[in-house]
């Protein structure tokens, strides 16, 4: 066990953890955060993303340590149900989910995409999302959902 | 138990008519806290399914719960409109042994049967809101066709009139009645919530990542544990050697019982690593058939028979016809391939256990775990947790066990969470399938008869009420699965049942004089062989359903080339029944349908372009829905591109617009991943395709086409199923636009690029070509 201090959604966190273990387990179990989620272990569905030094990554396959210091943003951080920021809403406002198991994967993976490149295209957004899976299929809304923030960004 | 079964036990039954009771007294306060109850909650009476505290507020208590499906607003909806109350004024709870009405399993698309029509839930709410009227009359002196029920309160008509809130007229009392089968439910026509889009509830806690799942539940003192699964299929434990894991960080025990192997660690790290370390000895089960050649093996197979329809003159028939088409269809299993590997937590204390699940079956699960814990149902309460989309069977029954048996053995709340190859490897797939079709077309081109013989795998499947063998932890318990027994000689067909959609929609389905299938085919046979399978099995959105139409709409289609007619309407002049019928022409219209016969001629070398479609009255009776896709063809690597898919569904009445049209994307959508790539694979010894690398489903990345719905309401009309009609359809409508585009068949699922060039290379004749 070792201490590893993390900085998550803007609140900083010391936790007593074996630094090998993936961050997703000390973000869904210490922290009790609900927005990352075990979907493969593998990082191969994107369930469990998160947003460190503005990369969308995969918390299930990143060691806590790796990301140490580095300031992580999960789905909750973002908005709230109250309040939900810009890409929250525009899934709101286009019904853009079935379970929603994925919605970590698909609003990170854009999001941080987006920041960078907020004139990204179709293809380079499709790209980005290659290695996020939706297994109810809700990709049409989805991508309407994502192209609804997009605007929003220029306008 | 197939769904006709779980409606009997599904809160039906009334056994006393609340007309005939009196209203007062209510009894004592309602406490909506409270859960311990002597008993199960009672479906035949109205408090079991809604309360009114004094403040107006409504709890309701359903047991049909949100699987990402929209049922949870949709209910909302219901109860909204039926009891005339603000939607959000409600609290609904779904799915908890100690509180809701024990609706059997959330599946089969019938929700929406079930509750939203005459009974149950719609039923509880009518007969809650005419006792409301009635009290009130009382109360006000004036008769009761005087007042409305509106806005959480009863009015009297009229200037000046009075006015008593729920909360007022009910004081936090019980309604003590029955369910009324006279209460007179709302209008469709006076509909304001029902029927209308509203947005889901449960949008902005999944979209800003607050909302619980059941991954995300935390019991203090929680431990986690990890499944070790065997080695091979069929393979038995032998020895454990827990001294290889014992001095690992956080450890806190080996579980074993009987073939079952599961460690238990402080942390989950802790956990994931003694599962991979822990050192047992296996002996291997028997080999596996070969996947190669595997549906082959499933002929030779003894079967279990049955006859769905036999009008007794097919043989003769075929033997008469002008000409007779033959086809044989093949589909592989399939995975559930839920987003998130099944997780769940209980808490075993002594006689009694609690245990958070994503089951689609709170109460089925709750009699089989006790049967697992060797405790009576009544001390376990399962409580539905919101989990990944199921799309049916999937690892949450199980992997409720697993923590049930851990916690058990360690007398700690423990956390299970399955690992991806724990979840693809020991599913219960979806049904491999081999169908062979035959139908005979006179000189006119006109089918006079079909013949359709199957066989599919059958292992386990749902538990139930009393199988935990039918999933692979009860059956590592030591528990059997329901039983397989062959049967050579099948009955003649008693009644009709199309609940699989083996019996084409072509056919009459005449059993008893009496046609009740959907078509004008008189001669007509279905004789399906169930036969062991290896893997275990289970319902998987649209089980049997869409391994059936694809074969069933994919041959009629070969049909309708064989008879030079274009497919839509070859398929309208041997249809009998209106909605159907009207489903097609709606499709085809959105599509801009060009009527000619298939294939396309005259394309020119390269891309190839066509049109398929594909309908059917989904289970006999739940749903009509034709789909229309296009599809480009790249002949030189054998892509398949789908660029549009155009979806008309008739359920009756649509209780959210929006809702059904998400559902018919999705549908659409996940059938498409499913035509095009996936399938499960093994070797000699276990399942193979135990990630996402090895199992396919199209990505986030995928070039997803356009789905375009046509809604067709009939509020006059019983609400049906929504869930699972296009996906029913993808695989053959997809099939069909490439045989349009190429004139090469496809009967073979997964589409895979080797496949449409396999098909593209024995086109025979080859089409001309400029």
């Amino acid at each position: 066990m070792d201490q590893v201090r993390l900085t998550v959604n803007g609140r900083d966190y010391t936790v007593d953890v074996d630094p090998a273990t993936p961050l997703l387990y000390v973000l869904g179990e210490e922290l009790q955060l609900r927005g990352p989620k075990f979907g493969c272990g593998l990082g191969q569905c994107g369930a469990c993303t998160v947003i460190a030094r503005g990369a969308a990554i995969r918390s299930c396959v990143t060691p806590v340590s790796a990301v140490e210091g580095a300031e992580i943003v999960t789905l909750e951080g973002l908005g709230t149900p109250d309040k939900p920021h810009p890409i929250q809403q525009a899934f709101i406002d286009e019904q853009a989910a079935q379970c929603g198991f994925c919605l970590s994967g698909v609003i990170l993976s854009a999001k941080a995409l987006l920041d960078r490149q907020p004139n990204a295209t179709d293809t380079e957004l499709r790209q980005a999302l290659g290695g996020v899976l939706c297994r109810c299929f809700t990709h049409a809304r989805m991508f309407r959902a994502i192209r609804r923030y997009q605007q929003g960004l220029k306008a | 138990m197939n769904r006709r079964d779980f409606l009997a036990r599904s809160g039906g039954l009334v056994v006393s008519l609340a007309s005939a009771e009196a209203l007062a007294p209510f009894g004592k306060p309602q406490e909506f806290s409270g859960r311990a109850r002597a008993g199960d909650p009672d479906a035949s009476r109205v408090d079991t399914w809604i309360g009114i505290a004094a403040d107006g507020r409504v709890t309701a208590r359903t047991g049909k719960c949100e699987l990402g499906q929209g049922i949870f607003t949709a209910q909302l909806q219901l109860i909204a409109e039926e009891l005339a109350v603000p939607i959000d004024r409600i609290t609904l709870v779904q799915c908890d042994t100690a509180l809701t009405p024990d609706q059997g399993t959330t599946s089969g698309s019938q929700s929406s049967p079930t509750n939203f029509n005459d009974r149950n839930l719609a039923l509880a709410c009518a007969t809650a809101r005419g006792a409301l009227v009635r009290l009130a009359a009382e109360r006000m002196g004036v008769p009761a066709e005087r007042l409305t029920a509106a806005e959480g309160a009863v009015q009297e008509s009229g200037a000046g009139g009075k006015r008593f809130t729920y909360g007022e007229l009910l004081r936090g009392q019980r309604f003590e009645l029955a369910l009324d089968p006279a209460a007179k439910r709302q209008p469709p026509a006076t509909w304001k919530v029902l029927g209308s889009s509203v947005p889901r509830a449960d949008l902005p806690a999944l979209v800003t990542g607050t909302l619980e799942f059941v991954h995300n539940v935390h019991v203090d003192g929680m431990v986690h544990g990890r499944v070790v699964r065997p080695p091979s299929m069929g393979a038995t434990l032998e020895r454990v050697d827990e001294g290889s894991v014992s001095s690992m960080p956080g450890f806190v025990a080996v579980v074993r019982k009987a073939n079952f192997l599961g460690v238990v660690c402080e942390k989950p790290w802790q956990a994931v690593q003694a599962a991979r370390a822990l050192k047992a000895t296996w002996k291997a089960g028997p080999e596996l058939p070969a996947q190669d050649g595997f549906y082959e093996f499933m002929r030779r197979q003894p079967a279990r028979d049955t006859r769905v329809v036999d009008s007794g003159d097919v043989d003769a028939a075929l033997a008469k016809a002008a000409r007779v088409i033959r086809a044989t269809y093949l589909h592989p299993y399939q995975a559930h391939g839920s987003m998130g590997a099944s997780c769940a937590v209980a808490d075993v204390r002594g006689s009694r256990a609690t245990i958070w699940s994503a089951t689609q079956s709170a109460y089925p699960t709750r009699d089989t775990a006790a049967m697992i814990l060797g405790v009576k149902p009544d001390d376990v309460h399962v409580i539905f947790t919101r989990g990944p989309g199921c799309y049916g069977l999937n690892g949450a029954d199980t992997v409720s066990y697993d923590a049930a048996v851990m916690s058990q053995a360690v007398r700690r709340p423990v956390k299970v969470q399955l690992s991806r190859e724990d979840e693809l490897g020991w599913e219960n797939f979806g049904y491999a399938y081999v169908i062979d079709l035959a139908a005979g077309l006179d000189a006119a081109g006109t089918i006079t008869a079909w013949n359709c013989e199957s066989w599919n795998t059958v292992r386990g499947g749902r538990p139930g009420y009393q199988t935990p063998g039918n999933v692979i932890t009860g059956s590592l318990l030591g528990f059997e699965a329901a039983p397989f027994t062959p049967r050579a000689q099948a009955p003649a067909p008693a009644s009709f049942n199309n609940g699989s959609n083996a019996v084409p929609s072509y056919m009459r389905g005449a059993i008893g004089g009496t046609n009740r299938g959907t078509g004008i085919v008189a001669s007509e046979r279905v004789l399906t062989h169930a036969i062991a399978s290896p893997f275990f099995t289970g319902p998987l959105r649209s089980p049997s359903r869409l391994q059936n139409t694809f074969a069933h709409e994919s041959f009629v289609d070969e049909l309708a080339a064989a008879a030079g007619e274009d497919p839509v309407q070859f398929r309208l002049r041997h249809l009998a029944d209106r909605r159907l019928i009207d489903v097609i022409a709606a499709a085809a219209k959105a599509g801009q349908w060009e009527t000619r016969p298939s294939p396309k001629r005259g394309q020119a070398q390269g891309v190839q372009t066509g049109r398929g479609m594909a309908a059917v009255l989904y289970e006999g009776d739940n749903g009509y829905c034709a789909l229309v896709a296009e599809v480009s063809v790249d002949p030189r690597d054998g892509s398949i591109r789908v660029t549009r898919l155009v979806g008309a569904q008739d359920c009756g009445a649509i209780s959210s617009p929006d809702g059904m049209r998400n559902q018919i994307e999705g549908g659409a959508l996940q059938g498409l991943s499913r035509a095009l790539g996936e399938a499960v694979t093994w070797d000699g010894a276990k399942v193979t395709s135990v990630d996402w690398r090895t199992y396919h489903s199209l990505s986030m990345g995928a070039e997803m086409p356009v789905v375009e719905s046509v809604l067709i309401n009939r509020p006059d009309r019983e609400a049906m199923g929504a869930g699972e009609t296009t996906i029913t359809l993808t695989a053959a409508a997809v099939a069909n636009a490439v045989f349009d585009a190429t004139g090469a068949r496809l009967r073979e699922v997964p589409f895979t690029p080797e496949r449409v060039l396999a098909a593209l290379a024995r086109r025979s004749p080859p089409p001309s070509r400029p």
